[in-house]
């Protein structure tokens, strides 16, 4: 295959990935990963420095048009990306000492999570009461638009929250995700962030947890230009046509999709992580 | 009920930050798409007919792996490294993101988000400088 043909077909796959990711809400990010190794046959590292350098901009491209609507809580964001860069440093330190196989059995099971997330809707839990003494003394507590005005809640729970984020970059730095599924189940879940406050402040962590490691897989080797530009411009442009369409998609069926096609590569990484092969 | 930042609006308020990151995460990732995106397109003129080796890891050559040796080759029109040079800039939106929220936060003279946003961005700053590479 020449480059210029792989170039338009790597494209051509990742906006497809960035479309999906946007119309599910899922991200693309994680499947970019299993469609460059397995379709494409990219080592994995070089998959893997791909993917970051998507997330970052897909990342940064959501969040300019978040971060203006005022669901963002920066305060939250910016103390619990304490806990995601340093576990995206460990991460991206980890994924140069570990095998390729290893790195592809932890990226199948994320994989088959996150088709399980994807299929259970989750309950929101704002309040505006009890909130967390920590989330008081650091002022975390805060409000977000509704139709009924500015509503106000109350954050729990910050020392989980702080550590289920230190395990999520960990694993964004060691598979170059965004590990969107877990920073929701740590924001929405834990600390009881609204779901819409959730969504935009871990899409706003997204972009500074994959610069964290990103800096580390470029000093590596691992971030290959003519692979990841493609890649990223791909994501990017599918993220955006997504989010444009998204008033008239089906998203239920789609997610219902989306979470097959999850399974299967989770299944194809495992299988290759564990035969070898990758 | 107090929100966050009622009772401390000094010359900056959240939302006039909010406005400014959104600004500038959009420039960033404008300006990197356009440097990375002509860089790919005299790589493609270059080398599309050539074939692909993505299979086999073999690490790329060491002046594409830091930011000072990418940006001089960048400005000597090597083709990979101008695509590179965009992927930096890419990478760069997020710290200097943190970067202005660090400026945000001192003028509204929050020293606990001082403290925060300054141990971010000591932390960007030293992977980007390559301080755990190997």
């Amino acid at each position: 295959m020449s480059i210029l043909v792989f170039t338009i077909l790597v494209a051509v796959g990742s906006f497809s990935a960035g479309l999906l990711g946007a119309l599910t809400g899922l991200g693309g990010g994680i499947i970019i990963v299993p469609m460059l190794t397995l379709l494409f046959g990219v080592d994995l590292r070089y998959a893997i420095g791909a993917s970051l350098v998507s997330v970052i901009a897909t990342s940064s491209g959501a969040a300019a048009a978040y971060v203006k609507e005022g669901f963002t809580n920066v305060r939250v964001g910016m103390l619990l990306e304490i806990a995601t860069t340093v576990g995206a440093l460990s991460g991206a330190y980890l994924a140069g000492r570990i095998g390729t196989g290893v790195i592809a059995v932890i990226f199948g099971l994320v994989l088959l999570y996150s088709a399980y997330r994807s299929t259970k809707p989750l309950a929101e839990h704002v309040s505006m009461e009890n909130a967390d003494p920590l989330a008081i003394r650091l002022r975390l507590n805060s409000t977000y638009p509704t139709p009924n005005g500015l509503q106000p809640y109350a954050v729990q729970a910050v020392p989980a929250g702080f550590g289920l984020m230190f395990v999520a970059g960990i694993l964004s730095g060691l598979l170059g995700i965004g590990s969107g599924a877990l920073k929701v189940l740590a924001m929405d879940q834990m600390m009881h962030l609204p779901f819409k406050v959730s969504t935009t402040t871990s899409n706003f962590m997204i972009g500074v947890t994959a610069a964290a490691s990103a800096g580390i897989y470029l000093a590596r080797g691992y971030i290959d230009p003519p692979l990841a530009l493609p890649v990223m411009l791909g994501v990017l442009a599918g993220a955006l046509t997504g989010a444009r369409v998204l008033a008239h998609a089906n998203t239920k069926v789609l997610r219902r999709i989306f979470a097959v096609v999850v399974v299967v590569l989770a299944l194809e990484m495992l299988y290759k992580g564990v035969r070898g092969g990758l | 009920m107090a929100t966050a930042n009622g009772n401390r609006r000094q010359r900056w308020s959240d939302h006039d930050v909010d406005q400014l990151l959104g600004n500038l995460l959009r420039i960033g990732v404008i300006v990197a798409t356009i440097v990375a995106a002509s860089g790919g397109m005299l790589y493609l003129a270059q080398h599309g007919t050539e074939p692909t080796g993505h299979r086999v890891f073999h690490g790329e050559p060491s002046e594409l792996r830091h930011v000072g040796s990418i940006a001089r080759a960048a400005f000597s029109i090597h083709a990979a490294a101008i695509v590179q040079l965009g992927l930096v800039l890419l990478i760069a939106t997020p710290v200097a993101r943190v970067a202005m929220s660090l400026v945000a936060f001192i003028l509204q003279r929050d020293r606990v988000y001082i403290v925060v946003t300054s141990m971010v961005l000591a932390l960007l700053i030293y992977s980007l400088t390559g301080g755990v590479a190997g």
